[in-house]
């Protein structure tokens, strides 16, 4: 792909978020103009600004990828990611504003009193964001090779010290500004593209046959198999191969491949004739992580997806920088129209990875083959129309990638960095913050080089598991339910976001094996949660005694509208 | 194979955390004892225990505060049982034997009058109970009793009256103490409203004289003004909640900022800069305005030219940062650190002290005022607000837009 247009059109987006960061509400007004200097933050633009954090490179990139290699099923993450704002706009939102905290671990404070409660809060805030954060790095890294052919942990470089470099120095002073221009950028950077694809589509022939028979070459084609990868062939085929395949070396020869599975070795390139089917690489065999979720979800397709539909409906609620920008609505009510907003939003976002995953599944089905499938949006621009048109419609695509990690990255180390500065930093202050935001960074930067690539998509699936089976217990407990201890909070939480949280562990840390436990690991809300709910339930009822004293007044604060509450006082 | 070894590192990261936050929690400074003889040994021992049971009790004697040192309290005499009661109940029992909870209560009735301690045998059915004597301390606070410390073994003890007796006097300071944190909870309430109060004739007396002398001129302009004197006494006169958001407060600041430019005119240039994410942030209610009503004082103070004020209110994560500056008269650091530290009362600004304190007693000495100033220099004043603080809410939602 030309990086001509791509390279610049990514340092405009880190250039622009740098400053819009900084300087965007540098410009002094005087007295006269005070209404408008402190007019709080309206429904329209912090919604916008949570859209924009929110809509991740699961979101931007990996949507788009697992739909190509996986199909139509894959649309259950758009709808996942989307849901999650529903029952947060149902259960948590406008309590959660109410209870006047700021993140998780304040919440947690404020309903259960207890310092115990609120550390161990902390501590799975800053697991969730840590885990959120590395598919990020792993995005931006992928990235910047598909453009560049830079190596991989270059982009996730670029993208740690660019956010560590900001939010340390102080920056991001209007972040709402910042992360609802990115929201408008990350649309316009899908949007556009989209409807060229789609014209292109049409004077193509408009073909349909994306998912009803097997993806075929469209062209003659050269692939390199970047990862070994055993491939399952229905019928011969015959290619040209030049490197390694079943272990005998070739040279540019063309081979006739019998029907049945074939290895091909690394760095090994074929080339496929137009109207060739697409191999289909085996998973089970194959082994590596990239294709763990995915064997998993092959043999138990309906369990995978109950368990994905779980962890993303329960755990958006849960994710540290969606909650601190609800802090932003002036009260309860602002903070559900913004909720309400966001739906909108996202739901509109989500319309646009699925169709560049089919028209990929159409013009590029050899990632599928190659493990990069996730690269499906920046490539296809270029697949399609080519020429300058297509590379400046990638590069606007390659920006808007690069405003996915910022944004996200940003928010997530803004609320880690928060936490590890309140609460597990000895002191507080301006150096500690700092502090705590290369801490909240080199971690998942650290992971990020030592794990290969597990798709956006799944990767950012599993944060949403932990954060639904630790934080959505403590919250709908905490704000429906009066008999919540902390005993009760506490426990559930480690039951059930830390078994969780080892099951993420053992699923990216490879377990070998297949069968029912390895499904199991592999999507773990569908128990997790629940076990965290009955854990928590079961502790609370089991201590009677350790009902926080003022539960009654503080649930009614949590679900009294403000004015009520005011006129209260008054009387 | 590196992906083997990343989430081993992942999934051993958390648990090593949690080790070292164990091992810090329940590190206990007795570890050190090992270092002196069993007598120094013990004596650091015991005087641990006394801290751990020191904490809840400064909160007042109550139910929970009892339940909770009663058990430190108990480890500290050595007793098969403790019980803490007030004038009418027992608050808490720790320990053995609390079937003797109403005999205790109907024995008490002569210590908690006189407020002398006792010691009395226990009558009982149960013929292996283990608690046979009590021994009744009382707890007074300022010669009032307040409640009793009864220890109970299986038989009289000279020791363990006199025991008793002096970790009842030990619980009886603390109950002081915590009778002083409440009536300094009071004193900043009472300068709270002082500086309520306070506000008002020296500035109603100048804003009604301003908005005279333009009733016949200008009397849209007089009309307006009055609005906005109104508007700003409302605020400043409210009785509910001690705490209001940023919002509500640039909004009383506004108000002020225009009687006080009506009768200075163009001497007076204000520049604001507001975050809109920090507005909804609760912080003590008038808290602000003092600060700026310090630095219009002290820009125009002596001076014939304009006088530039500056406004800003920043987001910095879990804090919002509020920064007052002018480049007026300043001031000598000497004295201001003087005038904060209470030894002399200041001619005027009763302001920044009163702030000062409030802030701190609402937030923690981490959050006081920090000033910068030289005389001739301006004054900048900033603040740091937490986003959140247990038991910090505003009152009331924010102004209508």
């Amino acid at each position: 792909m030309n990086s001509s247009y791509a390279v610049p059109a990514v340092a405009l987006v880190v250039v622009a978020t740098v400053l819009v960061g900084a300087f965007g509400l540098r410009i002094s007004r005087t007295t006269s103009d005070f209404y408008v200097a402190s007019r709080t933050v309206g429904p329209r633009l912090n919604a916008a600004a949570i859209s924009g954090e929110y809509l991740s490179a699961a979101s931007f990139l990996g949507i788009a990828g697992l739909v190509l290699v996986q199909g139509p099923d894959m649309l259950w993450y758009p709808v996942g990611y989307t849901a999650g704002y529903l029952v947060l706009l149902l259960f948590v939102a406008a309590p959660l504003r109410r209870s006047g905290a700021y993140t998780l671990p304040d919440f947690a404070e404020a309903r259960l009193a207890s310092q115990a409660v609120r550390r161990l809060a902390g501590a799975f805030v800053v697991g969730v964001g840590w885990l959120y954060l590395l598919p990020q790095l792993q995005g931006a890294g992928l990235t910047l090779t598909v453009l560049t052919g830079a190596p991989e942990t270059l982009g996730g470089l670029i993208v740690a010290v660019v956010v560590t470099a900001t939010v340390a120095a102080g920056g991001m002073r209007s972040i709402t500004f910042v992360q609802a221009f990115q929201y408008w950028l990350k649309l316009t950077a899908l949007l556009v593209p989209a409807l060229f694809l789609v014209l292109a589509w049409q004077g193509d022939g408009a073909p349909r046959h994306a998912f009803e028979e097997p993806a075929a070459f469209r062209e003659q084609r050269l692939v390199r198999v970047q990862d070994t990868v055993d491939l399952k062939l229905e019928r011969p085929l015959t290619v040209t191969v030049s490197g390694t395949v079943d272990g005998r070396p070739h040279d540019d020869a063309r081979l006739e491949l019998p029907a049945g599975t074939h290895r091909v070795t690394a760095g090994t390139r074929l080339t496929f004739d137009r109207g060739d089917p697409v191999p289909v690489p085996d998973r089970g065999t194959s082994g590596g992580m990239s294709t763990s979720l995915a064997a998993s979800r092959e043999e138990r397709p309906l369990y995978a997806t109950y368990g994905l539909i779980l962890a993303t409906f329960l755990g958006t609620m849960g994710l540290p920088h969606v909650v601190v920008r609800f802090y932003t609505s002036p009260h309860g009510v602002a903070a559900r129209r913004t909720t309400v907003a966001v739906l909108a939003l996202i739901g509109g976002f989500y319309l646009l990875p699925p169709v560049y995953g089919v028209l990929g599944r159409l013009y590029t089905p050899e990632l599928a083959l190659t493990g990069d499938a996730d690269a499906a949006v920046l490539l296809l621009p270029d697949r399609m129309i080519g020429g300058l048109g297509g590379d400046l419609l990638g590069a606007l695509v390659a920006g808007g990638a690069f405003a996915a990690f910022l944004s996200t990255a940003s928010g997530l180390t803004m609320a880690v960095a928060g936490v590890l500065t309140q609460d597990v930093l000895p002191s507080r202050g301006v150096r500690h913050f700092r502090l705590g935001t290369g801490l909240a960074m080199v971690v998942p930067l650290a992971a990020s080089v030592l794990v290969g690539g597990l798709p956006v998509a799944d990767a950012v699936g599993l944060a949403f598991a932990v954060s639904a089976s630790s934080f959505c217990p403590l919250l709908v407990l905490g704000i429906w339910w009066r008999r919540l201890t902390p005993p009760g909070a506490a426990v559930g939480m480690l039951v059930g976001g830390g078994s969780a949280f080892l099951a993420v562990a053992a699923t990216m840390a490879g377990v070998p094996g297949s069968g029912p436990l390895h499904s199991l690991l592999a999507w773990p809300a569908l128990w997790s949660v629940p076990l965290g709910f009955l854990t928590m339930i079961l502790v609370s009822l089991a201590t009677p005694g350790r009902v926080p004293a003022g539960t009654a007044a503080i649930l009614a604060r949590f679900h009294l509208p403000e004015e009520l509450r005011a006129a209260e006082v008054k009387a | 194979m590196s992906g083997f070894l990343a989430g081993l590192c992942v999934a051993v990261l958390p648990l090593l955390a949690a080790g070292f936050w164990l091992g810090r929690r329940t590190a206990r400074p007795q570890t050190l004892g090992g270092l002196g003889t069993p007598v120094e040994h013990a004596t650091f021992e015991t005087l641990h225990t006394a801290s751990l049971a020191a904490p809840p009790l400064r909160a007042g004697l109550n139910e929970e505060t009892a339940r909770r040192s009663a058990r430190r309290l108990r480890t500290l005499l050595g007793t098969d049982a403790l019980c803490l009661t007030d004038q009418q109940q027992v608050l808490a029992w720790d320990g053995v034997g609390a079937h003797h909870r109403t005999e205790i209560m109907a024995r008490l009735a002569g210590p908690l009058e006189t407020g002398r301690g006792e010691a009395f045998p226990l009558t009982c059915d149960t013929p292996d109970c283990p608690v046979r004597w009590a021994v009744v301390a009382p707890l007074t606070v300022d010669d009032r009793v307040h409640g009793a410390l009864v220890a109970c073994a299986p038989r009289e003890s000279a020791v363990l009256v006199r025991a008793a007796g002096e970790v009842a006097r030990w619980v009886s300071v603390q109950l002081e103490l915590a009778d002083l944190d409440q009536s300094r909870t009071k004193l900043i309430e009472a300068e709270v409203r002082a500086l309520r109060a306070q506000i008002s004739p020296h500035f109603i007396f100048n804003s009604l004289a301003v908005i005279a002398s333009f009733v016949r001129t200008d009397p849209e302009r007089a009309r307006e003004l009055l609005l906005e004197f109104a508007d700003f006494t409302r605020y400043s006169f409210r009785r509910r909640g001690d705490f209001t958001t940023l919002a509500d407060e640039l909004h009383a600041i506004d108000h002020y900022l225009a009687l006080v430019r009506a009768r200075f005119g163009d001497r007076l240039a204000v520049t604001l800069q507001i975050a809109p994410e920090v507005l909804p942030v609760a912080l003590p209610f008038l808290c602000l305005q003092p600060l700026v009503e310090n630095a219009v004082k002290h820009g125009l103070e002596g001076k014939t030219e304009k006088c530039h004020i500056q406004i800003t209110a920043q987001d910095t994560g879990a804090e919002a940062l509020v920064v007052i500056e002018d480049d007026g008269a300043g001031m000598d650091p000497d004295l201001l650190r003087r005038i904060l530290a209470g030894e002399i009362s200041p001619s005027g600004g009763i302001g920044l002290s009163n702030v000062d304190d409030r802030l701190r007693q609402v937030y923690g000495d981490a959050y006081g005022l920090v000033i910068e100033t030289a005389v001739g220099a301006g004054m900048k004043v900033t603040a740091r607000l937490p986003k959140y603080q247990p038991g910090v809410h505003s009152a009331a939602r924010l102004a209508p837009e």
